[in-house]
């Protein structure tokens, strides 16, 4: 049968990059039996993905960080200040002495300058300083720690008020107001589900079309219509559970926009080519004409601006700023990246599959918290699982050579 | 004939697909130097991983006897304890440590639970007398140049009761004085007991130590020749090495009149600040379109820093000079600027700064030239793959696809992949430092007919070589270099090796 063969072909070809979408199905297969169907209920599926959104778009940056040989451990508190600095720029100074009452919008753009200024100097330290990214950042973190605490010293936890600002890790968008089917269910978030899913087969379609017109191996068209077929089925699946609740929320635009970029840079390209061959070899790199320091730049600004996103999502989603805002986002963004199968090594790692590791913390802790299972146990069984997605990383790695 | 202390009987060791070693059998009598040769991928370093138990007993069919003994190595301890060294290619010593740390790592000196440092600086004095290195113990490994870590290497292997001591590719990295010193020791020791055996590519060292040779070829063993006997010449080496008669291993080319000069260096000094010292010293030379420039010279000559220098500086010496090229003042800032302006510099160490290994060959082959294959910053996989292909096809890249990864493949293969990187820029000029260092004959000969056939296009190549056959079999013009400075020029015609060689020396 050659449908068997080509799919078992398929399959251990990619077993590296399926094993994380398997490892998460899984999980929440087995969550979704354990809560008797709460765990995968459209309200538990939506706080889940407002929860990770903050860690994702911080996995998605921290991925190019860590293929280009380097690590930011301050990205944590540096979220938790800018989130801290955008609820006192949006505060009423007559309820907050050190507010400032600026509009949303201006606070938001404030606060990504300054998180690209952060990721700047950074860079400055490590590339034209030649400071090991570990030591640098390690300073970050005390120092955004300590300036955290300062901006909040007067004041302690800082509410925001903002409705627009709060709506971001909260809110969902808005339905097509007078749409009279389907009662209960979000018409705009199943339209842009079709709409995804039809651009996902024309895409699919014209790849294929531009490889045969190179006269290029394609995938047997059995194979071709399966893969999309799923794919089709799995957007079909989140869109109907997101759409039996209030519809997609503004996290899942912003992550699925991010994540959308970022991928699009990373593996299409030319900066995308340079960062990965920074990573895998900086100095055929640097004498192949790429400037190595101009890449660190770049992946640094990128990390601070995505933690100043980070800090907003966040200090949105409690609708506050608080001491200690952000602590330990840091490692949750690098455990994200490694299940998501970045080498600690450098130069290789995908950022969708640092989002499927940011998901896959995610739906752990969703989980065991729907079945009240311990904060303390809750660590020990995430520590399991990134020590066996990276020993399944490892494992295939050497088999593949 | 003296009794073998190591024979290795119908050794058969298979990888997924390949049969590595088919059937070999080897024997090394005691106290011999004995040469192990062959093609890249004939067997020889797996053979050697075989008998120091990198490959462990039970991984591979066949028996191996040493000292008359059975073995049954399961890991390269075993091995050790049992008498038998590897130096590979690749120095294993901790550069951070000082030598006498080095020579003694692993096996340390003990009095009681703690090291004895004093004992442990006593002996290695010993045995760095043994290699007949002068240097003081306490130096660091960082310190100390390539020829003289190797026989750091050598030491440390003689503390510990060394019977056999086997060494991969010993000179590659040696200039022509470190090399004469090491077969000088390498004898020393025969005289002492200890056999050794020597991969290397290099036929004339070959010719020059062994007692014995044997010649290796698909993974099987060819011949076993004797020196006493007048069984070793490079002409009956190579004959066994590639199974054909070559007469000549440089392709012929007309020297033709060389073009207008393309590329032009007055009065260059070059100061690097990391090592607080000049590396080039008023270097002026010029490169004809047309035409391949030898760069001779021992190793350390600054033959590399030169073309570094010119290629965008990237190790950040401090310059001053004039560069002209095609007759404009130029001044390349980075490695960028000079492949806009049509300078490429091929690595002289293609694993470490030439190719990305975890990178397959399309990915490699395109790097330095993105733009050609990008519309608006967007890479065009399937041009990508195109281009990959043309260049496998035309330099004859062994390759199953474009899409493996370049750590996969054999050393020539991958000095083809940043070959062609680099002529995938369309340079005007093409900087080859060491070409074909660590790779086979057949290999060679490809490179050097695809560098004919370039010069023959119109480009013009420089062509840094520490091999002097190399040198004039190649070049239409030789400069070399000695100590930062260049000693001479000559045309190909009035060029002798012996000329070379006391011009690099001065």
């Amino acid at each position: 049968m050659s449908f068997f063969k080509d799919l078992r072909k398929l399959l251990e070809q990619n077993v590296r990059e399926y094993g994380m979408y398997i490892a998460l199905f899984i999980i929440m297969v087995i969550f979704t039996i354990t809560t008797k169907g709460i765990f995968i209920s459209s309200r538990n599926i939506s706080n889940l993905i407002n929860q990770t959104g903050y860690v994702a778009v911080l996995a998605v940056a921290m991925t190019l960080v860590i293929v280009i040989r380097h690590i930011d451990l301050s990205v944590g508190y540096l979220s938790g200040f800018l989130g801290a600095i955008a609820a006192i720029a949006m505060a009423d100074p007559k309820v907050i002495s050190i507010g400032m009452g600026l509009p949303v919008g201006v606070v938001i753009l404030i606060v990504m300058a300054l998180g690209i200024l952060a990721g700047v100097f950074i860079a400055f330290l490590v590339a034209d300083l030649g400071i090991p990214a570990f030591v640098a950042t390690l300073a970050g973190w005390l120092g955004y720690r300590g300036a955290l605490q300062l901006v909040t010293a007067g004041t302690g936890t800082i509410i925001i008020n903002n409705k627009i600002f709060n709506a971001l890790s909260n809110d969902f968008i808005p339905d097509i107001p007078n749409l009279n089917f389907l009662p209960g269910v979000h018409k705009l978030t199943l339209i842009l589900g079709a709409l995804a899913i039809i651009l996902l087969i024309i895409s699919q379609i014209r790849n294929r079309k531009a490889k045969q017109a190179y006269n290029f191996e394609v995938l047997p068209m059995d194979m071709f219509v399966l893969q999309l077929g799923l794919l089709s089925v799995l957007l079909a699946g989140i869109t109907w559970i997101m759409a039996g609740y209030n519809g997609l929320s503004w996290t899942v635009i912003i992550v699925v926009a991010v994540v959308g970029i970022y991928d699009f840079i990373t593996s299409q390209t030319i900066l995308g080519r340079h960062i990965y061959a920074v990573g895998g070899n900086p100095e055929a790199a640097e004498l192949s004409g790429i400037s190595v320091k101009k890449i660190t730049y770049v992946v640094f600004a990128s990390m601070g601006l995505m933690s100043a996103l980070s800090g907003i999502l966040y200090a949105s989603r409690f609708k506050s700023a608080t001491t200690t805002a952000g602590a330990a986002l840091e490692f949750d963004a690098i455990t994200a990246a490694f299940i998501g199968g970045t080498s600690p090594a450098g130069g290789i790692g995908k950022v969708v599959g640092s989002l499927i590791g940011a998901l896959v913390m995610g739906s752990l802790s969703s989980g065991m918290n729907l079945m009240g299972i311990d904060i303390s146990m809750q660590y020990i069984v995430k520590a399991v699982v990134l020590a066996v997605a990276v020993i399944f990383d490892v494992a295939t790695r050497t088999s593949s050579k | 004939m003296k009794t073998p202390i190591l024979e290795m009987k119908n050794i058969v060791k298979e990888f997924p697909g390949v049969k590595a070693l088919d059937n070999v059998s080897f024997q090394v009598a005691e106290g011999e130097i004995h040469c192990l040769v062959g093609e890249n991928g004939a067997g020889k370093s797996t053979l050697m991983k075989v008998l120091s138990g990198v490959y462990p007993y039970g991984e591979y069919i066949g028996d191996i006897l040493f000292g008359g003994q059975k073995q049954e190595f399961r890991s390269i301890s075993d091995s050790e304890r049992a008498g038998i060294a590897i130096i590979y290619q690749e120095l294993a010593l901790i550069p951070e440590m000082t030598v006498y740390e080095n020579i003694f790592l692993g096996h340390e000196v003990k009095a009681e639970f703690v090291i004895d440092w004093n004992e442990t600086i006593k002996r290695a004095r010993e045995m760095l007398k043994r290699v007949r290195l002068d240097v003081n113990p306490s130096e660091k490994v960082r310190d100390l140049g390539v020829g003289k870590r190797q026989l750091v290497e050598i030491a440390k292997a003689l503390s510990k009761d060394v019977k056999l001591l086997i060494l991969d590719e010993p000179t590659s990295a040696l200039n022509e004085d470190d090399c004469q010193n090491l077969f000088g020791l390498l004898r020393d020791l025969k005289e002492n007991g200890v056999t050794c055996i020597l991969i290397s590519h290099k036929l004339k060292e070959v010719i020059q130590i062994a007692d014995t040779v044997t010649v290796l070829r698909d993974g099987r063993t060819i011949c076993t020749l004797s020196a006493q006997k007048g069984e070793v010449s490079e002409n009956i080496l190579i004959k066994n090495m590639v199974g054909r008669e070559i007469d000549n291993i440089y392709p012929g080319r007309e020297h033709k009149k060389a073009g207008e000069v393309v590329l032009e260096v007055k009065n260059w000094n070059a100061y690097d600040p990391a090592l607080g010292r000049y590396v080039l010293k008023d270097v002026s030379f010029n490169l004809r379109k047309g035409e391949i420039l030898g760069f001779a010279g021992l190793v350390g000559s600054g033959r590399t820093e030169l073309a570094l220098s010119i290629f965008g500086n990237p190790n950040g010496y401090r310059i001053n000079g004039e560069m002209f090229v095609k007759g404009n003042r130029k001044n390349f800032s980075h490695p960028e600027d000079a492949i806009n302006m049509g300078v490429a510099y091929v690595t002289e160490d293609r694993k470490a700064d030439g190719l990305i290994l975890i990178q397959d060959v399309k990915q490699n082959i395109t790097l330095a030239n993105l733009w050609a294959i990008a519309n608006r910053g967007v890479v065009d996989d399937n041009a990508e793959v195109k281009v990959a292909n043309e260049y496998k096809e035309s330099l004859n890249i062994k390759t199953p696809s474009v899409e493996q990864k370049v750590s996969n493949l054999s050393g020539g293969n991958q000095q083809k992949v940043s070959l062609s990187k680099w002529l995938f820029v369309e340079p005007e000029v093409l900087i080859l430092d060491e070409p074909t260092r660590g790779i086979d004959v057949g290999a060679k000969f490809e490179i050097y007919t695809i560098m004919n056939r370039l010069v023959q296009q119109g480009m013009s190549i420089i062509m840094i070589s520490s091999e002097l056959p190399e040198i004039l079999g190649m070049s239409d013009r030789v400069y070399i270099v000695s100590a930062g400075r260049i000693t001479g020029e000559m045309p190909i015609e009035e060029a002798t090796q012996e000329k070379i060689m006391q011009k690099a020396t001065s």
